[in-house]
């Protein structure tokens, strides 16, 4: 009989489930983040060799308390999901790619996110600049560099760079990118010019 | 007087998770990372017989490969904390291999991103 390990919902995982080579893989992270509804998890799936993932963390009570939670009678906790993606690109190294919103209450899981973190590709929507500030703010926090991904939708007019970077309040050599999350190609490009970037500043 | 089971189905898993972990706390955090690396050890003989439910679980689902802790917990749908913790535990009855991933220092980032920016190239054009 043929061993088959099985998930939560009983469906066996397959060979490419696993991690390729997993004996000699070094395992290294990058944050993709933005607000709410920016399109995270469709960039994430657009270049994983997997199907996307998502994980949640259950909030202590003392973060809760943070939350809205008045008039819930009895709840104490509740969860937050990050989502994410995994891409091998070499024998030797593989990358995981962590989507999660921007709400600075769910400290724990951004400190998980963030700690030993490449950088960081922060996903924008150019009618909606003002929702990015704060994650853009705990990205710094972190002290993670990043490069921003402007991700188009249909029929935006597209907002000059010049004027975006003013109002993001950008630093000069911070590279802006527009893209789009569903396409692979233009996801992986996005992704390449914010790894060379950073491999700028480590040289 | 509330029943043991009525308390328990009231409060929203946390007890639950409790009992998972046999009230261990969190596991060290480089230790056992987002992305640390983990496998079934190969020897099946030391396998103890007195493996909680969830423990057996999470051993087979790394039976065959390697699979960082995030997926091991979106694969399980169990809370993060508490894989971390069961992991931690069988890691300790050595029934577990784990690679974490590599200190963050400015050589070892250089070559990686290299690594990383020439995979991309050669998948992505």
């Amino acid at each position: 009989m043929v061993f088959r390990p099985s998930s939560a919902d009983g469906q066996s995982l397959d060979k490419q489930d696993y991690v390729q080579g997993g004996a000699t893989q070094t395992a290294v992270k990058i944050l993709v983040v933005g607000h709410f509804a920016v399109g995270k998890t469709t960039f994430i799936g657009s270049i994983s060799e997997i199907e996307p993932l998502s994980t949640e963390e259950t909030m202590t009570r003392a973060a809760a308390a943070v939350d809205d939670l008045k008039g819930v009678r009895g709840k104490t906790t509740t969860t937050v999901a990050m989502d994410f993606g995994r891409l091998t690109v070499s024998e030797r190294v593989v990358l995981y790619l962590f989507g999660t919103p921007g709400q600075l209450r769910f400290v724990q899981m951004w400190e998980d996110m963030a700690r030993g973190a490449l950088g960081a590709l922060i996903l924008v929507d150019p009618e909606r600049l003002a929702d990015s500030f704060a994650v853009i703010d705990l990205i710094e926090q972190y002290g993670l560099d990043y490069a921003i991904a402007v991700n188009h939708f249909d029929g935006n007019p597209q907002r000059a760079e010049a004027s975006l970077r003013e109002a993001l309040d950008l630093l000069d050599d911070t590279p802006v990118v527009t893209c789009d999350a569903r396409d692979e190609k233009s996801s992986a490009a996005a992704l390449t010019t914010l790894v060379r970037y950073l491999l700028d500043r480590a040289s | 007087m509330t029943a043991p089971e009525e308390f328990e189905l009231a409060s929203d898993g946390l007890v639950r998770a409790y009992v998972i972990t046999k009230g261990r706390g969190l596991p060290d955090e480089q230790q056992l990372s987002l992305i640390t690396l983990v496998t079934a050890a190969p020897d099946e003989d030391r396998r103890p017989q007195q493996l909680s439910p969830e423990e057996q679980r999470l051993l087979d689902i790394c039976s065959a490969g390697y699979l960082s802790v995030a997926e091991i917990a979106g694969h399980t749908k169990l809370p993060l904390g508490v894989v971390r913790i069961v992991l931690a535990g069988l890691t300790e009855g050595g029934h577990l291999i784990t690679r974490a991933p590599v200190p963050r220092a400015r050589d070892a980032d250089r070559r990686l991103l290299e690594e990383v920016l020439h995979g991309l190239q050669t998948k992505f054009g």
